[in-house]
């Protein structure tokens, strides 16, 4: 690994003064070390932002449940009030890589990386999630911009990820069987006024799935969604999946969701 | 360089290290202490875990002074008065290792399971362990042993 300078920020204020073009922020470190490893990514400066006591934390609302960008996904997975509140995003948490990965990885770290196969951006999605920056708040369906892509300008740091609690929900995923990664995942989620059927891991980036998530609209129920066929021209397609068995994986997994439901 | 100062096995630690030390090399080539094995070095395979104030990590995706003013205990911490923890005792005792490569980080990872769940199913313990890969696919046994520890923890 190339060498680069280490700064532990004691405030956000700090973190981000210290930005530049050659600066990465530091959080769980589970995708980002291992890409300056591989020599994937080099910084001249490495910004740790885990010291920073109001990065991290769960709060819950009425109305929504807000975690903090530096909160570990084994907090959330453990979590009792998530799992009163959104049962589906503990869940999701308490699938992500492995129990180390969960012991270190965070939401923030998560969704600023944008892996098209990550699992935290298909709930940011379904869950109408607003993400709240050291400026500004953003709302999901205008983070996620493309392939390890968002949003987030030089500087930007993510200090909290706020979930709108749905009227029900669930998250199904087909993992890699090696990384735990979404080969496609699958989050549903029924609101008020609408039904969001958000998918990573079939695309480059996140998406809501427009045709799954007008028919569950119209009819919350499985049979309005059987047999449905995706188009599939955009999706990916690699020795662990094409991309015909992701297009109907996705409708499978959205069916499951909705009998989880 | 920096200075890392962390707990290492009960004892006080500090070194100057340059900031890019990851933790499983600072153990093993700063302190010596080769029982915290280095396999795909991609945090997948699990040979490296350690815990971290009591959790379990994987010490080759974590940088040295990130885990600055921390708790680390290694394999060669376990063992009290020369005599194994139990969970090595389980794994000698139902034969949980083949080559040993991976034993380290597996019973490193075991033990914070059971700190977590007194008395895993078979699944749950396959569940916890995905991190952790044997390559000699001796997993019934691993199973076995964490069965057997979890009986006598």
């Amino acid at each position: 690994m190339k060498t680069f300078n280490y700064h532990a920020a004691k405030d956000v204020k700090e973190a981000s003064k210290l930005a530049s073009n050659s600066s990465a922020f530091l959080a769980g470190g589970m995708t980002s070390i291992p890409s300056m490893k591989l020599g994937l990514a080099t910084y001249k400066d490495v910004i740790d932002i885990k010291h920073i006591k109001k990065l991290s934390g769960i709060k819950v609302s009425g109305k929504s449940v807000t975690v903090g960008a530096t909160t570990k996904h084994a907090e959330v997975a453990s979590s009792k009030d998530v799992k009163k509140a959104i049962p589906s995003l503990a869940k999701l948490a308490g699938g992500i890589g492995d129990a180390q990965v969960r012991n270190r990885g965070t939401v923030g770290g998560s969704i600023a990386n944008n892996d098209p196969s990550a699992c935290y951006p298909s709930a940011c999605m379904a869950l109408n999630a607003i993400i709240h920056t050291n400026n500004r708040r953003i709302e999901a369906s205008k983070f996620f911009k493309g392939m390890f892509e968002t949003a987030l300008k030089k500087g930007e740091l993510i200090e909290a990820v706020e979930f709108k609690i749905p009227e029900k929900s669930n998250y199904q995923k087909h993992p890699n069987p090696a990384s735990r990664y979404a080969i496609v995942g699958v989050y549903l989620a029924k609101h008020k006024k609408e039904v969001n059927v958000a998918v990573t891991g079939a695309k480059s980036s996140v998406y809501i799935d427009k045709d799954l998530s007008k028919a569950l609209s119209s009819s919350f129920s499985s049979s309005a969604i059987d047999g449905m066929e995706l188009d599939s021209s955009e999706m990916n397609s690699d020795i662990h999946a094409s991309a015909e068995f992701r297009a109907s994986l996705v409708t499978t997994y959205a069916k499951k969701a909705v009998e989880a439901c | 360089m920096i200075r890392v100062t962390i707990e290492v096995n009960g004892k006080k630690v500090s070194k100057d290290a340059p900031d890019h030390t990851i933790l499983s090399v600072f153990l093993r080539d700063n302190l010596n202490l080769t029982g915290t094995h280095v396999g795909c070095d991609t945090s997948q395979c699990g040979a490296c875990v350690v815990h971290v104030d009591g959790k379990s990590i994987k010490s080759c995706s974590t940088l040295a002074v990130d885990i600055n003013g921390s708790k680390v205990t290694t394999i060669e911490g376990l063992a009290k008065e020369g005599k194994m923890h139990p969970m090595q005792e389980a794994f000698k005792k139902m034969h949980g290792l083949q080559c040993g490569f991976c034993t380290p980080g597996m019973v490193m990872s075991a033990i914070d399971l059971l700190q977590n769940k007194k008395n895993p199913s078979d699944s749950e313990i396959r569940e916890w362990l995905e991190g952790n890969i044997c390559r000699c696919t001796g997993y019934q046994n691993i199973v076995a042993a964490v069965k057997e520890a979890a009986s006598k923890m």
